[in-house]
């Protein structure tokens, strides 16, 4: 009854191809959108939220929901699977660094944008093996791609302004004289930076660039033979979904850490956005977010949790001992939901979505 | 999932209303006890706890009482940065924070300076940020990594007969192929072009569990000397494999993070007369019989193994500790006994230490580590070191005085590194004659 | 000449070290289409509880054999309670899936053992031997060599495990096509909780080797970064391709770090076999003896 998209016409084309066709979920968009620009803002004026959900938790799932974005779209839509996230978002970090320190008034939307296509580049020149090599054979090729660009940024000094540490220091972030300082204004740019891009993306997975990935992905064969040309698909495959996680990695520089080395975005980093993708859902926008925050949130959720049974119920473990086995529950609760739901948390989403279209009658 | 997010948010307040009583001195530990790294985190932590512990048993400061909460990062950049978040506010707000990682010490820099809370990155870190004019909340205490090389360069040059007997020689530097590893490249190249010894530099990339191409290339070379400069599961496999290739442990010399118990153990008898640097000379100390009786035999101890007290990642966490519990008593001297310290009040403790012979010895502590003063200009406060040498059972001093290198030399290149960080950040460096 | 000589044994030797690793990819994947990324964690597991049983008192012959038994259930149980659910799934989920085994076998390790490092000792030692170092001034380690030894028993063993014996023939017919295989008995089950068995015994062997090599430490889970490389060369199927792959990748690692490295500033073995193993994937991609993908509409 909730959710009933019986009644809704569409009269013209316009109307057929809108991101949102059906009203409920405009109303859920223009609600979520209201939560997170207006709401989160007025409970942490009213005190409800304090400076930590956003420095450590909002921003932080904020970033890695985008990466995962552009993971998804290369893994879920295109079905190239990747383990190279991480220095793809390496790419986009040093290089937006780069191009504000050695161009005078930068802006840094431009860094960013410029960083995202620097990180496509290289997207499309590691994608280049896709053209030939298929599954696990390529997600272990794409290992080549994370360990040669984080050795690249680490040896040549370039990259990293000949800094005696080897690390980059983010520049700050200012528009139009305001400085985004303060952990809630950081929150309101990477949320307005992620929203315009998830929205975008919702919007490219329509298109005919959207529906050729879906293509090659279900048998590339068979796209090959109707027309889809395999290699341009393939690349713009690449080449957006690196877009995507560069700008994310220069988010992650400038909007989080402020300081980073090479180092930081590791082989784990990588294997972190992939788990995102597979817990929330392969070839879903929305699955993107899910994923990030199970990741996110969950270990902290662990952490916190273990702490506070062990101070109510008034034993001490041996900290070695509670670290440990938030670890075992973690992996625990991966496999459980995985065997739950083999399709993610976005799954789970649409199967509420059909609940709600019969609630209250079950038939 | 918003569900989640509020209730944890809910939790992390429950515990900090949980409890804010009156005379409680703030410690977050951002410890580290399981993954690749968890051994030394586990005797590190375990120390500064111990010794905190001790320092509750035996009154507290002026009877303020140290109180503190572990969070895990598993030496991971997020999960510092959560951790450090989550706990710069509760009981009264953090004193100051030690990650004891590179990567999270990073992610905190600027967070440390915007919140007013001083950060300690014991022997790691930024080797620029001695300089307190342009880091006022970052203190690389003891000795940076700059400091260390030029201290291994003086200890090599001794064992020579003098640093210019160094000419003519062929050190290696065998080096985690990572920012950590590159940092003294300066310091070394400056050395090497000053006295004349050649420097060949060999990189092992992370996370070095496999070195034969290095040291067949150390084997072809037949160097004097070789730096290890490693880190983890590297250290072990360099020893291994220098004896495999017969080359021999005595010519080996490493980096502090190379010279631990954890390092060695994993190497068997190939690390057998292995020498690297320390910061705390080993031994046994009337601090560490202390705190087996105050702590141990109450049954407060955080090392699960008892034989570890004393180890030397145990005994950089009691050195670490030493030092933010006597910034704190400094900074209670200022700004009054018995008092609940901000962490600026503390910041300035930090910057104002002076932890002499004298001071060690009432700690039970003399010799185990060198005497720290640190000033506004100078965060470091010492850029001693010693070497110390494995016998196949424990580590032993070989030097018996502390070490210290060319420190001119090295606070020039400190001051430069740290003047170009500030143009980069646009930072206008501190005027150190004003401060009180 | 010497000197390539040297770089070129030592590095086949340590791709028989890798190989070893791989195998146990190998085998799972041929049997049930699994990657198991689990399997580093599975050596360190392995490692530890041997090591960890040995420095309780134990002599090293029977802390290997209760190892065994431990690796037996664990592999058992990862089949039963893991795998038999996600029969049928997306291989990227089954992989997903592997990923949080290896959370929890690494939690659990640690949980038992603690974080301490250790060193194991299997009585091989670990230095040059002596008459190759006197007469060709060529340093081969004795325990590399065992080590070989070990590895090449262990491939025959297998290879004839699968051709000679009647569960073998069974495991092959299992990997080839699962629905031919059950429709004409073969208990699908039966079969996979053997070849997890399997594995778990490659990775205990795989982590004594290793274990001893460079002592028990967390650092052994990373034995799986230097594996993929052999795994995407030698082809994910095929155990021979395992042996060869490893000795490939071994030898042109430490040839290209110790003749190309200098140039570029060194440390290049991280990156230089993933990109040696994608170049011959442009030629071959299923690898050298992975079995050839045949492609239909």
């Amino acid at each position: 009854m909730l959710y009933r998209e019986a009644g809704q016409f569409k009269a013209t084309y316009a109307e057929d191809s809108q991101i949102f066709p059906i009203r409920q979920d405009k109303i859920g968009i223009v609600l979520i959108l209201a939560v997170a620009f207006v709401g989160i803002p007025l409970m942490s004026v009213a005190g409800f939220l304090s400076d930590y959900s956003f420095t450590a938790i909002l921003t932080p799932f904020l970033i890695f929901s985008l990466a995962a974005l552009g993971l998804n779209i290369l893994t879920g839509y295109a079905g190239q699977l990747s383990l190279g996230t991480a220095a793809f978002m390496a790419v986009g970090a040093f290089a937006s660094y780069n191009f504000m320190l050695r161009i005078e008034g930068m802006p840094i939307l431009v860094a960013f944008i410029l960083g995202g296509l620097c990180a496509a580049a290289v997207g499309i020149v590691f994608g280049l093996p896709s053209l030939r090599i298929r599954g696990f054979y390529l997600a272990a090729a794409t290992l080549a791609t994370q360990f040669f660009i984080v050795w690249c940024l680490t040896k040549v000094g370039w990259f990293t302004n000949y800094s005696s540490s080897g690390v980059i220091t983010a520049q700050k972030i200012e528009m139009l004289g305001y400085t985004f300082d303060t952990a809630f204004s950081k929150y309101l740019f990477v949320l307005s930076v992620v929203c315009a891009m998830a929205l975008l993306a919702k919007n490219m997975v329509r298109t005919n660039i959207g529906r050729s990935w879906m293509a090659i992905r279900d048998m590339d064969m068979a796209a090959e033979v109707i027309g889809f040309r395999p290699m341009r698909t393939k690349l713009m495959a690449f080449a957006v979904s690196s877009f995507y996680c560069g700008v994310a990695g220069a988010l992650f520089a400038y909007a989080y850490l402020g300081t980073v080395e090479p180092e930081g975005f590791n082989l784990d980093l990588s294997f972190r956005i992939l788990f995102m993708v597979i817990i929330g859902g392969v070839g879903s926008i929305l699955g993107s977010f899910f994923g990030s925050a199970f990741i996110v949130l969950l270990p902290i959720f662990l952490n916190v949790l273990i702490h506070f049974l062990e101070s109510s119920a008034g034993i001490n473990l041996p900290s070695g001992i509670s670290s440990s086995i938030e670890l075992m529950v973690f992996g625990a609760l991966i496999i459980f939901f995985l065997i739950v739901e083999p399709h993610g948390l976005a799954r789970l989403w649409q199967i509420g979505k059909e609940k709600l279209r019969l609630w209250p009658f079950p038939h | 999932m918003k569900f989640v997010q509020k209730a944890m948010v809910a939790a992390a307040f429950a515990t900090a209303a949980l409890s804010v009583s009156a005379q409680e001195q703030f410690f977050p530990v951002l410890s580290y006890r399981v993954g690749p790294y968890a051994a030394g985190g586990s005797g590190f932590f375990g120390g500064v706890i111990d010794y905190l512990s001790l320092i509750n048993a035996q009154g507290g400061i002026n009877g303020v009482k140290m109180v503190w909460e572990e969070c895990e990062t598993e030496y991971n950049a997020t999960r510092g940065v959560e951790c450090y978040e989550r706990l710069k506010k509760v009981r009264g707000g953090a004193t100051m924070v030690e990650p004891l990682s590179t990567g999270i010490a990073y992610g905190l820099l600027d967070r440390v300076a915007q919140d007013k809370i001083p950060m300690t990155t014991l022997g790691y870190g930024r080797s620029d940020a001695a300089d307190g004019r342009v880091f006022p909340f970052v203190f690389p205490l003891i000795t940076s990594y700059w400091n260390q090389a030029a201290g291994m360069m003086k200890y090599l040059g001794d064992k020579e007969g003098g640093l210019d007997k160094l000419k003519g020689k062929k050190i290696v530097h065998l080096y985690h192929d990572s920012a950590y590893g590159k940092e003294p490249f300066a310091v070394f190249e400056a050395y090497a072009k000053q006295y004349g010894f050649e420097l060949v530099k060999l990189a092992v990339p992370h996370p070095g569990n496999e070195q034969q191409s290095q040291w067949l290339q150390i084997r072809q070379a037949k160097p004097d000397y070789v730096i290890l400069w490693g880190w983890g599961v590297m250290n072990a496999t360099a020893l291994k494999t220098a004896q495999r290739n017969g080359y021999p442990s005595e010519k080996i010399l490493g980096v502090w993070w190379a010279g631990s118990e954890e390092d060695v153990i994993p190497a068997g008898s190939a690390a057998k007369g292995y020498t690297t640097m320390t910061f705390n000379t080993p031994g046994n100390y009337p601090l560490l019989d202390e705190i087996k009786k105050k702590v141990y035999a109450a049954g407060k101890g955080n090392l699960e193994d008892k034989s570890r007290i004393g180890s030397t990642y145990h005994m950089r966490g009691v050195t670490a500790a030493i030092l933010w519990v006597e910034a704190v008593r400094k900074a209670q001297e200022k700004h009054g006994k018995g008092k609940v310290m901000t962490s600026e009040q503390v910041r300035w403790g930090f910057e104002n230490l002076n932890v002499d012979e004298a001071r060690l010895k009432a700690l039970g502590a003399l010799g185990m580590m060198p005497p720290v003063k640190t000033t506004c200009l100078d965060h470091e406060g010492s850029g001693a070191v010693k070497v110390q040498r494995w016998d196949g059972k424990a580590w032993k001093a070989v030097t018996p005085n502390w070490v210290v290198g060319d420190k001119a030399m090295i606070r020039k290149m400190q001051e430069e590194s740290a003047a170009k960080y500030a143009a980069e950040k646009k930072i206008t460096p501190r005027d150190c004659s004003k401060e009180g | 000449m010497q000197f390539f000589l040297e770089v070129l044994l030592g590095g086949l030797l340590s791709g028989v070290m890798y190989a070893l690793v791989a195998l146990g990819y190998v085998l799972i994947y041929k049997a049930s289409g699994v990657f198991n990324f689990a399997q580093g964690a599975m050596v360190f597991f392995a490692a530890l509880t041997t090591a960890g049983l040995v420095d309780a008192g134990l002599s090293l012959w029977l802390a290997a054999p209760l190892t065994m038994v431990a690796m037996v259930a664990l592999g058992l149980l990862t089949e039963k309670i893991v795998l038999r659910p996600l029969v049928a799934q997306h291989e990227i989920t089954l992989f997903m899936a592997t990923i949080g085994l290896t959370f929890f076998v690494e939690g659990l390790a640690q949980a038992i053992w603690g974080a301490n490092v250790r060193s194991l000792d299997l009585g091989i030692e670990d230095v040059p031997l002596e008459w190759l170092l006197e007469n060709a001034n060529i340093a081969i380690s004795q325990f590399d060599l065992v080590a070989s030894g070990i590895a090449a028993a262990l491939v025959t063993m297998l290879a004839i495990f699968f051709s000679k014996t009647k569960i073998g023939r069974a495991l092959r017919a299992v990997a080839d096509d699962h629905q031919a295989a059950l429709s004409i008995g073969i208990p699908l089950q039966h079969i996979w909780g053997i070849v997890w068995g399997v594995a778990g015994f490659v990775a205990l062997v795989a982590g004594l080797l290793w274990g001893s090599r460079n002592g028990v430490q967390f650092a052994l889970t990373f034995v799986a970064l230097k594996a993929l490389p052999v795994l995407i060369l030698g082809g994910f199927t095929s155990v021979p391709g395992a042996i060869v792959g490893g000795l490939i990748i071994g030898a042109s690692e430490k040839l290209a770090e110790v003749y190309l490295g200098p140039l570029v500033g060194g440390g290049i073995e991280g990156w230089f076999p993933y990109v040696l193993a994608l170049l011959f994937l442009l030629v071959r991609p299923e690898g050298l003896f992975g079995e050839k993908i045949i492609r239909r509409i």
